[in-house]
Order: C-alpha cells, then structure tokens, then sequence
C-alpha cells in the first residue's frame, strides 16, 4: 500500500524550484558508460522502501525506510538506511540530528531482546520465556487486584477501584496500541494510569 | 508563496540507475594527466546559508549515516562542538562561536558548518603527489580515491581551509565527497537533504549564487549592511558557498580564511609534478620542497612519511 | 497546535517563548524560516537563554524563568493602554461585554474565595450575572465596570514596563520592543503564531502561563486565523494521540471523564453536563455528550452495556480524588501503597521530580514490569552504577519484569502530530531477537488475566470478562481492528430520525464521522474526536495526497487531521461578522449568504448565519474567555506566582509562595529551599543532538553530546572559581550531580527586583545506559510539585547551588 504513493501531486504543487532545474542540468552518461573509480555504487540500488514516521517529536516527520529484505513477503527485512521523506509536506525531506540518526536507533546495542526477570534482591537480570513472564504479569496481577480491590466506598456505593497497582503509558506508540492499552487497563479499574503528557 | 529552492524534489533511487559520474568527466587528477573531458558538466554548489543554520547538527548526522563513517564519542570540553574537529569519519563540523556584535551591542552565536570547500583551484589536488588520488570533475566535485592515496597528508597542507584528515586505520585521506555517489544519481548531498531550515541547498552553481542574492537582499533588509556570498576568488571560487551575515570579517565565523589561496609553492610543485611526472621527482624530493615551505597544520608525522615513501617505492 | 506547522509559514510574526523550537522541533522551525525569507516575517525570543531559536531570531529578549505571566500580562497592558486591540473580534468573539457577578474580586494576589487551609478557593462567584431569561447579561458597550473588559484593564494594569523588568529582569526598552512588536499584530492584516512547548507547561501555574499568551492572541484577533492561533509544540510523536485518548487516571477518549465518587449513577454523572449555551443561538458541542459517553461504553462492553444498566456506567471505576496523577502515584508508592507497576515506553526514574524519592518509591514496590525497546535505567533501577546509581541491589526486594517491544521500524499504525494530523505508517524491519509488538504485549497480557478469572473468578471481574474482544487473531489484534474501533460502527442498523423506515447506516459499516453518533446504544466509538479517521472511504489516516490548493498550507488530503479533517481550528474566527475573511489574502473560509466553505472544513455548522453564531462552538457563550470563569483553579484572570524555589520573593504578593493552589505533598515540603541556601536559579531543557533518554543509546547522537553538562554565565564562572569544560557539582535540596561546565556568554545574570540572579542551565539527557558517557539528568534536583491544574511537574524553575569538583566515579 505505502508503495502506490503518488509524489506528482506534490511535485506540481512545489513548483519547479531551483533544484528542480538542478537534477536535468547535471547531465547523465549512457547506460554503458562505467561509474568513474572514485564513486561509491550507490548503496540504495535494490533495497525496499517502507513510509514510515520519525518516533521522536511530534514534528512528525515522513521517513522512508530501506530495507534489505521485504517484510511484505514475509521476508526477514533487515533497515540499511533511513531518510526523510521528499515527499511529506512537513519536512519535504529534511530530518534533525536525531531523525537522520534512526537506523542507529533501530539497531542500538541496548536493544531490548529476550523477556528479561530481575528476583527481589538479585543484582541481575536473567532471561525467562514469553509464556513464564507473561504468566507470572497475570499472576501477580490477579492476585493483587483480588486482594484490594475497592468495590465500594464506606458509603457503600460502587467505586470499583484498583488503587494498588499502575500503569504509565509510553508517548511514542501508536493510536493503536494506546487504544488496546486503555481498554486493558480500563476494563481491571486500574486508576493510577497516566502517561508522558503528564510531564 | 512558495518557499526557497528545495534540495530534494525526489527521493533517492531504488533502482539501477544511470550515473552521471564517469572517468570522461574528470578534468584534473592528481599527479597525472587526463584527456580533455568529453562534455562540460554544469558546475554545481552547495550553498551554506550561515543566517538561516541553527546549528542542530543534522548535516554532521545525515554525513556519518550516509556515508558510514563511525567518529568516536569524545567528551565535552566546555562547548558544542562535537566531535572537537574534523575526523578521517566526519567530514562535516558545526563550529561555534559566540560573538559580541560591538557595532550593536547584541550576543551573535554564529554557527558555521566546516567542510571541503570543493575549490575551484583545489589546492589538495596540487599538492598530491600520488597519481590519481585526488580527482576533479567537470561540475567542481574533488573527490579523493582511496586506493590510490599515500597518505602522505599533503593535501592537508595545500588545503587553504585545512580540511582532509589522515585516517589511523587504512592512512588514507578523507573528506567530504560532496555524496558524488548521490550527485551521480541526481540526488543532492546527504546534508543538504536532511538540513531542517533549507540553511544548505544544493543546485547549480549559477542557481545558488542566485539564491544567495535573495538571500542578501533579505538579510540586508533586516539590518545586516555587510551580508554576502562567500565564494573565494582566491582558489577560482568554490563549490560549496556560504552565505553570511558579516561577509566583511569571514574571521569571525570560526577563522574562516578572508582571502584563502592556494600556497604558491603547492603551484610550483604542480608544475613540476605535471612536467616531471611522479616517479621521477620521488616523493623524499617532494616532501623536501613541501615541508620546508608550507606552514599550514602539519598533521604528518614521521611514520606516516616513512610509510608513504615505502608504499611509494613498492608502486614505482 | 490550533494550527499546523505548514501553517506556520503564513505568519508576520513568530514568537517563541516558552519553548525553543529550532532546538527542539528543527523540521517544523524551518516554517517560521519560511515565512521569514518568503513574506519578511519577524522572529522573537524571549528566554533566560540565547537559545538556538534565537541565533537566528530578529530579536531577542531575556527573561527570569517562570516569570512569563508577569511578562505577557505586561503586553496586555500595553495592548490595552496604546489602544492596539482588534477591537470588531474582542467585542464579537470574546466575552469581553460579559458582566461578572457581583462579589467577585481581586486583591493582593488573590481572588474572592480562597481557603488557606485547603489550597483552593470557593469559585462561585467567579462567574457571569444571569439575566432574567436565563442567559449571561452582556454589555456590547463595555461601559458597566463590572464587565469582563474593564475587570481585565484593572487586573493588568499592575503590570507596567517597570513591574515586568522589577519581575522578570528583562530590561525595559527590550520588553517595550518585544511588546510594541507584537502589537502591531492587533491589525486584522497582520498575524501573529505562538509556539511554545515545556517552557510554559513544566511551572506550577503552566496551564496560566498558555491562558496568558492566548488571552493576548486574542486580543490580538489571531486566532482561527491563517499563521496565527495557539501552537502548543508537543514532545513525543504520539503524545498529542495519547492524550486524545485519554490514557489519564481521569480521562475517556476523546476528553471526556472518568466520572467521580459523588456522580453514583448515570444520570447524576449527566445532570452536570448538560452544557446548556450561555447565550441565544450559540452551538455549544458538548450537548452531544452523552452520544459520545454511550458510544465510548459500547465500544468498550457491547452487548453488556445497555439502557436497562446504564450503558455499563459502573464498570468505569469512580475517583475520590482529581486524579492518580504520576505525581501522586509516586507519593503512594512512596507511602508503600502501590504494589505494582507497569512502565509502557516511559523511564521515570529519570523523568520524574527528586530522583532519590523515586529511586526510593520503586524500591517499595513488589513488582514492576518495563516494556521497552531499550534497556531503560528505570528498568535497571536497582542496579549498582557507582556515584551514577549509588544503590545496593541486595537491599532491594522489588522484582523487574523487563519485556522488549519493537519500536517504529518495526510497527505499523497512526500517530498524531503537534497538528493533529493522524498519519498512518508501515514496518518495515524486523524485530530484533523475541522483540514483540506492544499489541501483543497488551493482548497477552489481558487474555492471561481473563483467563484467570474465568477459572478462579474472583473480585468484579465483570468488565474484565464483558471486553469486546471480537478480532480476528484473538491473540494480537491488528492495527486496522483497533483503528475501526476509533473511528466508531454501527452495533444496529442507523434509521432516518424522520423516516424510520429508511436505513441510512447498516449495522456494522463504520460511521462516517460523528455527526452521525447517537445515545441510545446503536453506535460504537472509541474516541469521537477521531471519527472519520476510518470511514467506508478507507483508512483516511494513510491518505497522501500532497497537493494544497492555493498554497495555503492546509493540503487537505494528507492524512486525517481531527475533527473532519479540519486543518485550522476555530477557523470560524478569521472572517468578520459578515463571514469575510479579515485579510482577504489570507482567507479560509467565508461565507456566501447561505453557507460556509473555503479552503478548511468549517469550524461550525455550514449553515450557521455569521452575524447569529459564534465562533467558540466548544464553549456554552459561543465567543472564546477572557475570563475563564471557574475552570481555572488560580483564578479567571492568571496572576504572577513565584515558583515554589525563587530567588526573589513574589514582588506584587510577598506573603504567597509558588501558586496558592497547587498541591502540595507534605512529605514534599521541609524539601523546598530557599534562596538563602541556594542562591541560583536553575532551568532543565532539551537539546536539539538528543531526544529525551532515547538517542543517549544511539551512537550517532551519543558522538553528537557525548557527555552532561551545565551552562552558566561568564561572570557566575568568575565568580566560583569554575573553568571552562571543568568538573562542577551542582545540588539542591533533593540531590546533586556532576557535570561539565559550559562557561557562555549566552547566559547573562539578571537584575531582579535589585537583585542579580545567575541562571545555571541543565540539560537532560543522560544517565547510566546507552552508548553516551554515564551522567544524571536535572530531576536529581527538581522539586516534587506541579501545575495546579495538570500536575506536570516543575522542572523549569528551581534553586541550586554550584562549585568546582573533581570527575565522578563509575564502577
């Protein structure tokens, strides 16, 4: 879908600026002739683009993605390469010092990998299974709810309160995850729920 | 009310691509000689608008992931400036000055991305004893190609800008390409794209000088008497221009050269070096005549000569 | 934002204060760059420091943080007193002519009714005199004294050019320039933009500090308009989304509210919310409040909510406080009342007030599960890093559950920018190792929990087991799925209200938007605000057609901005009281004698008669507030406070410390200092290398701002003995940090009241994982209290002190 993407629209409207003039005027050699030796190949031939929006303010800038490998296909896809969208009519292609640093996000060090539980007192973490935390998260939540629970007040009527556990929510993930994550977290009465707006 | 001249129009190419790039284009090459070019390609700019720059560093980041280069992570020293200069992995550096404007009274924080001027003249070029390890073609780009570089750092001191840096690992120099691996593809330079104020543009030589002029005449207006366009004459212009507000003390943005030249001993050595050719002269002779003059930042040290030369004698 | 950043570049012109925009949004700066270079635009700073924004401003001044109040109050002054007031919009479209009760009064920074003991005021009288048939009584002359307009002229008149330099510091020929600047915008040819971010927000009177600004623009007549309005730069990507949605203790999507203990059912919780319109023909949108509520129930319960059990009203939990706020949940955890806790992309250990408070209130938990796609140090909390996290692990018995999500790449769904623009976007990268999907995280963790209490039972486990979880994959819902759901369906086919026989919406078909929305249980909706976002056109939000007619800025059909698509909000306010637009070269819509249209969607019903209807559709007047009646907690009209740690005392009410109203923890307290012990005043900020704790992981950024550090003033150097790049402490009354020292002239000390105060500037963005060198960021030092209307803490104004040190010491 983020392939049929039309940038004629666009380009119309942006006019003919300067560099639109630029690109005809550099001139191009026959297919045949060889790259001169000091040119790179150009690292983007072959790759996958993916639209995408920078995580980081709420600029929102367009990004492009390439990838080796393409996901569409059920591929593994593997970013090579992250640049602004020419194309959004916000950043018309320009990122910020950290918006043309992404893949360097995307494929940190301190990436997070494996389900990691830390036990009470340990000075480490050590790695469990999906089904072990996801189960144990349950647990320890059904039991905590069931234990305080306030289902009415002294006035004895309903105020159906979870006070005891929170929940803080993240700021960078998308309308959808932040809709399933109110529904979960409405749905137990959980009250201390807040997120980054806050701060 | 369409904003000023945009850098990318496009996005970059995912398929294979013509290149506009080829050996026919060169004009000069290092030590050697080349053809007369097939075609005359129209001179390009990137246009570096010092005004309109807020210094975020997003052309220092846009370079190292383009070109992935790997600079290390320092400390501060009490300034912005990171890393603390040019590297053989950043070819790009936002340089900070704080400036007391004495005519106004008022704070200036002037900002100015420091880079391979891409000279007209290039005094890295001709000062290169290696054949073929500094190139120029017809559109202005100079561009080093590392397979056949010496690493002797003479390029350092025939730059009037101080620019290339001698890498520790492979003792090659490097600098800023102008991304000729994009200019081939008819995209513009990484920076130019990624630059969140539009402050560097990037077009035809002739376009941006005419964008400078808006430019001008805009800063003009808002009181700024001595702005101009920085396009040295003394290295038969450049390719990447600046736009400042005080074109009358280039100085004060970070000792940018008022009247930068090539040294007129790196021209005498020119001459030599295209009618003796490389292996006659020697390299030893070379650095004689060199070192003994130039009195711009040696950043050679003695292995490096020493390695220089023995790479020199393995080829010759 | 009220309007876009491609907006922007329609301005005259731009004043940023309160945030730094071309350090902190550079791609949305480049509009005001814009509109500098293409119409001449102007750009002003106002800010402790010479920032980024105004290395490239027209002008800059300087002033005190948190003193903005006093500044902007100070404009209005000078608005009023020079005559520089678009008077045809003040007089049509704001309550200006609205009488106050008798009663209401201000004195010595106080308003009528406020009680000491409880840090809060009476607010009945703060409200406008009932006529006799039951609307506000206005006077289109503003002769009565008792009139909001002559209220608001006395109330600013103590904020002369010489109160605001005694106050702010900012020399008053620099604040006459900055203020007969933005005067010149009361023209109705002439438009200014606000941009401001945390640097208004992040104060215990933040929410005053934007009531300020905006009760000038519209003064001013900007806002509605074409490069002007209100345009709050928000932080992250989606915090504009989640606060849509209303992810607050107190909060139902689409700004609607968790009712409260006293509201025992459905119907107490609507009595209150009638909205009823102030004034003769006025729209007043909230009456639709209840299709909204009951939509919001049936998406969330379906079939378990019905007319017969209040649309499952007992299901929401009922607050006895305001709100859970993190402010107060840290205080409870503090307390050890809080067993349990959740962390979804968020670091509080660095991003919360008093660090050591936190540090401690985790340690008391019995359990905290992170999810993140980067090793956060809240995550790591417990974890020895020398000076950098002085903790001994043994002694803490909180057990972490780290779970690893994906981030951006490798995600698919919509986020909604500063704008309001939701854009749609795609993975395209896969996760690293047995990184998941925070939909899956979610959906896992629910479907465990259920299952649970279909096995055990246990305490009201109704809501949790009635959750519409109708998705295709019951074990990770798409974003598509969720997506529908926030634009709202059909549970029963819609019929004509006219003609009940025709059927003008089939039962499951996704409702076009929320007009169509109705309060009996035959819609569903998420959040109304967003309906339209997903209609039977599509997925609107992933729509990327660029073109924008007339060149605008509005490009209509990129993404989906809410409401409708609206680019502009209340865009009603750029034409006159004929439907004209004031600038005619800066028209959005008009009207032709029969109904509105333009270039945006309409802030307001098509046919709603210019002359008849006002504006402000949200607001029962239907005009925009001056005075704010009782929904501000300081007052209708904003008043200067002091922060709670000064350097000065509060120079027009001596005897008040920080904002009278704000909530005060009492354990908090003995932890205020004063300028006494710690004569600096300190400001936390963001730079533009980095973005919160997140690119510190990076190693681009990383290279880019390796290391903390403090900005101080050349003369507080001097002063200390502190060279430039050495080692300083800084401490305040909750804790210290070691930085290096930036030693810069773009920090000049400040003449307050007679006094000189040194600024020390401290940057947040470091801590002990990632690939940056180890340090702390500000809330080491910052005080544990917040606005007192939001609670977002105060990290922008604070007391420190400093001296030269030697380097930390890691482990």
């Amino acid at each position: 879908m983020n392939m049929e993407l039309s940038r004629r629209g666009f380009l119309k409207a942006a006019g003919v600026g300067v560099a639109g003039t630029t690109m005809g005027a550099f001139g191009f050699a026959d297919l045949e002739a060889a790259q001169a030796a000091a040119i790179r190949p150009f690292k983007l031939t072959n790759t996958m683009e993916t639209r995408n929006t920078c995580p980081y303010c709420s600029v929102a800038c367009g990004i492009i993605m390439y990838s080796k490998g393409d996901l569409r296909k059920g591929e593994t896809a593997e970013i090579v390469h992250i640049e602004g969208d020419a194309d959004h009519p916000t950043n018309r292609g320009t990122l910020c010092p950290k918006g043309a640093a992404l893949k360097d996000f995307v494929k940190a060090e301190t990436r997070l990998k494996y389900p990691m539980v830390r036990k009470p007192g340990s000075d480490k973490f050590e790695r469990v299974s999906w089904d072990q935390a996801l189960d144990r998260i349950a647990r320890l939540m059904k039991d905590d709810r069931d234990a305080n629970f306030i289902a009415s007040n002294a006035a004895g009527v309903p105020v159906n309160r979870w006070t005891t556990v929170g929940f803080l929510a993240a700021s960078a993930t998308t309308n959808e995850t932040a809709w399933l994550t109110y529904k979960v977290v409405r749905s137990t009465g959980i009250v201390a729920f807040d997120n980054q707006a806050r701060v | 009310m369409e904003p000023s001249p945009h850098t990318a129009t496009s996005n970059p190419p995912v398929a294979a691509t013509n290149t506009n790039l080829t050996e026919r284009d060169l004009v000069r090459r290092s030590a050697s000689t080349v053809p007369p070019p097939a075609r005359q390609l129209e001179p390009v700019a990137k246009l570096i608008d010092v005004s309109k720059c807020i210094g975020c560093k997003a052309c220092q980041s846009a370079c190292i992931e383009w070109n992935d280069t790997h600079p290390a992570i320092e400390t501060n020293t009490g300034v912005y400036d990171n890393p603390h200069d040019l590297t053989p992995d950043m070819f790009t550096l936002m340089r900070f000055t704080e400036w007391d404007n004495p005519q106004t009274g008022n704070l200036e924080w002037l900002i100015r991305k420091d880079g391979c001027m891409h000279c007209e003249d290039p005094g890295c070029l001709k000062a290169c004893p290696a054949p073929g390890a500094i190139v120029q073609y017809s559109n202005g780009i100079v561009d080093f190609v590392h397979e056949n570089c010496i690493g002797c750092g003479y390029c350092i001191k025939g730059c009037p800008f101080n620019i290339p840096r001698i890498s520790k690992v492979d003792h090659t120099a490097y600098k800023c390409t102008l991304c000729s691996d994009r200019v081939a593809v008819g995209q513009g330079p990484a920076c130019a794209k990624a630059c969140p104020t539009h402050a560097i543009t990037f077009g035809t030589k002739d376009d941006m000088k005419k964008l400078a002029d808006s430019r001008i005449e805009d800063l003009k207006s808002r009181g700024y008497d001595n702005a101009g366009l920085y396009d040295p004459p003394g290295v038969g212009g450049t390719h990447v221009m600046y736009v400042l507000h005080h074109n009358d003390q280039p100085e004060i943005y970070a000792n940018l050269p008022k009247d930068p030249k090539v040294s007129p001993v790196v021209n005498a050595w020119k001459g030599m070096a295209k009618y003796l050719g490389f292996a006659a002269l020697g390299l030893a002779a070379a650095a004689g005549v060199l070192h003994s003059a130039l009195v711009s930042p040696n950043r050679v040290t003695r292995e490096d000569e020493e390695k220089a030369e023995d790479l020199v004698k393995e080829k010759t | 934002m009220t309007n876009s950043w491609t907006d922007i570049r329609n301005t005259d012109l731009v004043v940023i204060m309160g945030g730094n925009a071309a350090e902190a949004h550079p791609c949305g700066f480049k509009w005001v760059t814009e509109a500098k270079a293409n119409r001449g635009a102007k750009l002003i700073v106002v800010d402790p420091r010479y920032t980024r924004s105004a290395s490239v401003s027209d002008f800059y001044a300087p002033i005190r943080q948190g003193t903005d109040i006093a500044f902007l109050l100070g404009v209005i002054n000078y608005c009023i007193q020079n005559d520089k007031v678009q008077w045809e919009y003040v007089k049509a479209f704001t309550n200006a002519a609205y009488v106050v009760k008798e009663g209401f009064a201000y004195n010595d920074g106080l308003f009528t009714g406020y009680d000491e003991n409880k840090r809060d005021y009476d607010r009945s009288t703060w409200e406008y005199e009932i006529g006799p048939d039951g609307f506000a009584v206005v006077d289109d002359t503003l002769q009565n004294p008792r009139c909001v307009w002559n209220l608001l002229k006395a109330h600013v008149a103590t904020y002369t050019p010489e109160m605001v330099e005694r106050i702010c510091g900012t020399p008053k020929d620099k604040f006459l320039k900055v203020a007969q600047m933005i005067s010149e915008c009361s023209s109705p040819t002439k438009t200014m933009t606000s941009m401001y971010a945390l640097g208004w927000t992040q104060h215990s009177k933040g929410s005053q500090n934007i009531r300020s600004m905006a009760m000038l623009q519209l003064i001013l007549g900007n806002i509605g308009v074409r490069g002007g309005g209100m345009n709050a730069l928000r932080g992250h990507s989606n915090i504009q989304g989640l606060t849509d949605i209303g992810l607050m203790s107190n909060l139902i999507p689409g700004y609607l509210n968790i009712p409260v203990e006293r509201e025992t059912d459905f119907a107490t919780y609507m009595s209150s919310r009638a909205f009823k319109p102030l004034r003769p023909n006025q729209t007043s949108y909230w009456q639709n409040y209840k299709k909204f509520f009951v939509s919001f129930q049936k998406v969330m319960w379906g079939d378990a909510a019905t007319a017969q059990n209040e649309f499952a009203y007992q299901y929401l939990p009922k607050l006895d406080v305001p709100a859970y706020d993190v402010l107060r949940t840290f205080e409870m955890m503090h307390q050890g009342k809080v067993n349990g806790y959740f962390c979804q992309g968020f670091n509080p250990l660095l991003a919360f007030p008093n660090r050591q408070k936190i540090t401690e209130s985790l340690s008391r938990l019995k359990w905290l599960v992170t999810m993140d796609p980067l090793d956060t140090e809240t995550s790591r909390f417990w974890e020895n890093h020398g000076e950098y996290n002085n903790v001994n692990p043994s002694s803490i018995q909180t057990e972490v559950i780290q779970l690893p999500s994906t981030c951006f790449a490798e995600d698919e769904g919509a986020l909604v920018n500063s704008g309001r623009w939701l854009q749609w976007h795609w993975a395209g990268g896969s996760p690293p190792g047995e990184a998941k999907h925070d939909t899956w995280i979610m959906a896992q963790i629910y479907r465990r929990l259920r299952a649970l209490y279909e096995k055990e039972g246990g305490a009201f486990p109704d809501p949790i087991l009635n959750l519409t979880w109708n998705y295709q994959d019951l074990e990770e819902p798409s974003p598509e799925e969720l997506a529908k759901e926030l634009n709202g369906y059909a549970v029963e086919a819609l019929t004509d209200p006219a003609d009940p026989a025709k059927v003008v919406l089939e039962k499951g078909k996704q409702l076009v938007n929320f007009s169509v929305m109705r309060d009996d249980g035959t819609t569903a909706c998420a959040c109304w605000i967003y309906s339209g976002c997903f209609n039977e056109a599509g997925n609107n939000m992933a729509r990327r057609d660029n073109t924008d007619p007339d060149d605008t800025g509005a490009y209509p059909n990129w993404s989906f901005s809410w409401p409708l698509n609206r680019r502009i909000l209340y865009n009603r306010a750029s034409a006159d009281l004929q439907g004209n637009p004031w600038d005619p070269t800066r028209k959005l819509i008009a009207w032709d004698g029969t109904k509105w249209s333009g270039y945006d969607v309409p802030d307001i019903a098509p046919t709603a008669k210019p002359d008849e209807v006002g504006p402000f559709i949200m607001n029962q007047e239907g005009v925009s507030r001056l005075f704010a009646r009782g929904l501000m907690r300081e007052g209708p009209f904003p008043v200067h406070y002091e922060p709670f740690e000064a350097p000065i005392a509060n120079v027009i009410a001596p005897k008040i410390r920080g904002n009278p109203v704000a909530r005060i923890f009492q354990s908090d307290v003995a932890q205020f200092a004063t300028s006494e012990e710690f004569p600096y005043a300190a400001t936390s900020y963001r730079l533009t290398e980095h973005f919160h704790y997140w690119t510190k992981h990076n190693r681009v950024n990383a290279m880019l701002q390796p290391e903390f550090f403090v900005e101080i003033s050349e003369q507080l150097a001097a002063e200390k003995g502190i060279a430039h790049g050495s080692w300083v402490r800084v401490w305040s009354k909750r804790g210290e940090v070691k930085a290096k020292a930036v030693v810069t002239k773009r920090i000049k000390p400040l003449i307050c009241d007679g006094k000189s105060v040194h600024v020390v500037g401290i940057p947040l963005h470091w801590g002990f994982t990632g690939q940056a060198r180890k340090g702390w960021g500000p809330n080491s030092l910052t005080p544990f209290v917040g606005d007192a209307n939001i609670e977002t803490p105060e990290y922008k104004a604070f007391l420190v002190n400093i001296e030269p040190t030697t380097a930390p010491v890691s482990v």
